[in-house]
């Protein structure tokens, strides 16, 4: 191509301005606190002492490992349910998916917490069928059904969009090569819509592991996540220097966790092709 | 089977809405309790506009919501347009990648990352109280463009490329084939971007969380504040109405979007008879 | 013809990563001519039209216009305007806004602004379009549209990249008469762009055949059809049956076994040549009388004539003729002096002009696959 025009290339100028100030250098800065000490010399006693919080690593991972499956296993049934509606059904029945996801997460996790609060309509149901006084909010179930419930719609989502812009002749080269439905489900569908599996188990997962508000409400403040660390670190600490080798390493850990999985999609698309 | 993922559906959307009905049931409960409906009242509506913290939270949302969706998508169109065009197809990745990190990053990590930023900065110009509108204005803007340049991209890369040479070929700059020619056919993308980073900047929470103040608060701020120890009923009224107001933009949206293009179908239509004619 | 020189192209080289698409092309292009780069898809000839547009710069060599180097001027300085393969209509603005793009980017006047574009519609016969939207328009009125766009800011020289490839047949040859007309009304230079040779041959003053981005003859019409410089050219304009022959001396030429009298002259003696002789040249005469005797293998009727295709001694032939054979007979072939066209051996011998594989199923897929790498 011919030589690009002055304005072509200052249209880039303010982006790559404000990735290096904004993006960039907000990184370095986590690294660097992470690396030193209170007078700025060189530590690596900040990431060493991240022994002690290993408990809470495991925890975070576990908890959004199990949200992010479950969200899979309820949420993939109910994309291709969905897939599978009338035109009509299926518009209302993704504005009634978006809804949620327009609202905010602290509107609905306090929602949540309202509907299984101590003195809420659940408990008081239960009460009333004579069983003992149940307390719910502050065990492990109740935060990682926040989790499940704030997310599903985002594992929803995707799934549902590759589903209906699945082709419809390889479902018609399916059933006049004998698959059933559900041979069909499994040997095209499946394989198919592994994008949308991909980037709705992502959109679950980093979130998951990453959040501080959903245990700090449904955790009845008894509960340590990362997110919780992370948060307590910068909001009440004196210095900053442990919680930023807490953000640095989940962010390695998230980073490890989405190229594996990335991997995995690759060779399933291999497999596909 | 067909009953059956019916009911499933059916089932699915029960649960995921149980709580937000009772949210909005009882914020019309007379009594503050959680558990018996007493009787209809307005009381916790009033008692959320008593003070004017709730209004004033809504203006700051709204104000920080407008500056930072049109300069991500006045940075990120102009952004959108270099990558598409750059000749060498890592810098376009390099691009994409490094405005993407907002968006793959845990939030949490990202408003960590910045209040860093804004505190170390402020530690080495020696100035105080730098947290409040300013970097909550930066850290939208930064959230939001990778938004912006998400939705833009795509619309420069489906663009014929001969429609930039027609304008050249006519005589224009590539400034004016950028504004009069390049920006009408992306701006779908430019709205939708825009839209989006409204959405995104009025929702945010958690990277609000790290780089705020208490003297600049924004709806979410004001309603993690109210809840942070307590049961609060007024919250309730809050949540319903900002759900009602959702529902009826998202119902605006959605009228406006079908009778557009019914519309658009009607004209193309009556443009066919004449052709055939 | 005006025979003052508008655009000289002097040696332009020019590849694509690393694949080179022009090979020092020098080409000159004369005021108020309707001159057409002529060849298959990837011969360089799009490339050709876009230097000059200015919408790629050359490797080497230089572009004149009007006798001065404009290499680096940018498309919107050069006094040329383009009509776009697919149109390239902007599909935000009317067909009203889309005429008058050019003259509003260069700030004329409103008042002549509605004049001319009103005259443009007239002449591309769209009078009353003004407020369509131009997606509502079918292929050919976009194609007008696309004309007048260009032509309304009377530019010395119209580019044409191979404008009516996506209108059907009927249109095509509707379309191909106007612009003839088009062009004689406004005095405009026409560089057209084309794969097709019949509308290269029906349209054009001059035409230059291009392959490899290399020219292989400029000529007129009737220049390149009868008197083709090599094989390429031979079979890329029409039908050709190109036998490799031997010139005895001057006159006469000796080939499928056969001496024959012929027109052309100025070989060595004994020169291996190739032999032209066009299907609608050769008549079929009884097995006895011919000089060359051929057993018919395929007969297709074509409605003005039948193609009929004949083994002589194992090479096969294309022959139009009006008269009726039966596949299985055998005929005998006459071939009048002035219909055998004598070149000198080059790069393409032996590739063209032998009917053995012919089939117009393979021409139709080739012709698809053309359109498909223009894409």
């Amino acid at each position: 191509m011919k030589k690009r025009s002055v304005f072509e290339r200052m249209a880039a100028a303010p982006h790559l301005l404000w990735s290096a100030i904004f993006i960039i250098a907000p990184l370095l800065f986590v690294v660097y606190f992470a690396f030193t000490d209170r007078n700025g010399s060189f530590t690596l006693e900040n990431i060493l002492s991240l022994s002690s919080y290993s408990h809470t690593f495991v925890m975070s991972l576990g908890f959004s490992l199990i949200a992010t499956t479950v969200c899979f296993l309820i949420g993939y049934p109910l994309a291709y349910c969905m897939a599978r509606m009338s035109e009509r059904a299926r518009n209302i029945l993704m504005v009634l998916l978006m809804l949620p996801m327009w609202i905010s997460l602290l509107i609905r996790t306090y929602s949540l917490m309202a509907l299984l609060d101590n003195g809420g309509l659940v408990s008081a149901f239960l009460t009333s069928l004579g069983g003992k006084k149940l307390t719910f909010i502050g065990t492990d179930a109740a935060v990682i059904l926040g989790m499940i419930y704030d997310f599903l719609p985002y594992m929803v989502l995707p799934i549902y969009t590759t589903m209906t812009k699945l082709d419809k002749r390889y479902l018609e080269a399916a059933s006049d090569l004998g698959c059933n439905n559900r041979q069909t489900l499994f040997h095209v569908i499946l394989p198919l819509s592994m994008p949308g599996v991909i980037s709705g188990v992502t959109m679950v997962f980093v979130p998951s592991i990453s959040t501080f508000y959903i245990s700090q409400k449904l955790g009845g403040g008894s509960f340590d996540l990362i997110g919780d660390t992370i948060e307590r670190q910068f909001k009440n600490a004196v210095t900053y220097h442990t919680g930023a080798a807490i953000s640095l390493v989940m962010m390695i850990l998230i980073l490890i966790s989405l190229a594996v999985m990335n991997k995995f999609s690759d060779s399933g698309e291999d497999i596909i092709v | 089977m067909k009953f059956l993922s019916k009911f499933y559906i059916g089932l699915i959307f029960l649960i995921l809405y149980a709580p937000i009905l009772v949210v909005i049931l009882f914020s019309f409960n007379e009594s503050g309790s959680l558990s018996h409906f007493s009787g209809f009242s307005l009381y916790w509506y009033k008692e959320l506009f008593r003070d004017g913290e709730a209004l004033e939270a809504l203006k700051n949302s709204l104000i920080l919501a407008v500056a930072s969706s049109l300069i991500a998508t006045l940075i990120g169109t102009l952004a959108a347009f270099s990558i598409a065009r750059a000749k060498s197809k890592r810098y376009q990745r390099l691009a994409e990648g490094v405005s993407n990190i907002p968006m793959m990053n845990p939030d949490i990590v990202t408003g960590v990352s910045m209040m860093l930023l804004f505190v170390g900065v402020a530690g080495i110009l020696k100035l105080e109280n730098t947290l409040g509108f300013w970097t909550m204005l930066l850290a939208h803007t930064t959230f939001n463009l990778p938004y912006v340049i998400l939705s833009v991209l795509p619309k420069f890369r489906q663009m014929d490329k001969n429609l930039t040479e027609a304008a050249l070929d006519l005589g224009c700059t590539p400034a004016q084939t950028f504004f009069r020619v390049e920006l009408p056919s992306i701006l779908p993308g430019v709205v939708s971007g825009l839209m989006m980073s409204f959405t995104l900047s009025l929702d945010d929470f958690v990277i609000s969380h790290f780089v705020s103040s208490p003297d600049f608060k924004t709806l979410p701020l004001y309603i993690y504040n109210q809840t942070a120890h307590e049961v609060k009923f007024s919250m309730y009224a809050l949540c319903t109405l900002i759900i009602v107001v959702i529902l009826a933009l998202l119902i605006a949206v959605n009228v406006a979007g079908s009778a557009g293009d019914s519309r658009m179908r009607k004209k193309v239509k009556k443009a066919q008879g004449v052709s055939v004619r | 013809m005006n025979k003052e020189v508008l655009i000289r192209l002097n040696g332009i080289s020019k590849s694509f990563d690393g694949e080179p698409v022009l090979d020092n092309l020098s080409l000159e292009i004369h005021d108020k001519e309707f001159i057409t780069l002529l060849g298959p898809s990837g011969c360089g000839k799009t490339t050709t039209l876009r230097i000059i547009g200015g919408f790629e710069t050359p490797d080497a060599g230089d572009v004149f216009f009007d006798g001065k180097r404009i290499n680096d001027l940018p498309p919107y300085q050069r006094q040329v305007n383009t009509v776009f393969q697919r149109y390239a209509l902007f599909p935000h603005l009317n067909v009203f806004d889309n005429i008058a793009f050019g003259l509003r980017i260069h700030k004329r006047p409103d008042a002549e602004i509605k004049t001319k574009v009103k005259e443009m519609l007239a002449l591309v016969n769209l009078k009353g379009f003004e407020r369509r939207r131009v997606s509502t328009l079918s292929g050919g009125q976009q194609q007008r549209v696309a004309i007048a766009r260009a032509l309304v800011n009377q530019p010395k020289v119209l580019l044409l990249d191979e404008p009516l490839s996506a209108l059907d047949l009927k249109l095509r040859k509707d379309m191909q008469n106007e612009l003839k007309n088009i062009q004689h009304q406004t005095g405009i230079t026409f560089i057209y762009v084309t794969h097709d040779q019949e509308e290269a041959l029906s349209m054009s003053d001059t035409v230059v055949v291009m392959e490899n981005g290399r020219i292989q003859q400029i000529g007129t019409p009737t220049d390149i059809y009868n008197e083709p410089v090599n094989a390429f050219v031979a079979d890329f304009i029409g039908e050709s049956n190109i036998v490799d022959g031997m010139m005895l001396e001057d006159y006469r030429v000796k080939f499928s076994g056969h001496v024959f009298d012929c027109v052309d002259g100025g070989f060595a003696k004994n020169e291996l040549v190739d032999v032209v002789v066009r299907p609608e040249d050769v008549d079929v005469v009884a097995p006895d009388k011919g000089m060359l005797k051929g057993l018919v293998t395929g007969v297709t009727f074509k409605g003005v004539h039948y193609e009929i295709i004949v083994d002589v001694a194992g090479f096969k032939w294309m022959i139009q003729t009006t008269d009726f054979v039966a596949e299985g007979e055998t005929i005998g072939l006459s071939i009048d002096p002035d219909a055998i066209h004598i070149m000198k051996k080059s790069e393409f011998s032996g590739m063209f002009g032998d009917y053995s594989s012919f089939s117009d199923e393979l021409e139709k897929l080739s012709d698809v696959t053309e359109e498909l790498e223009e894409e």
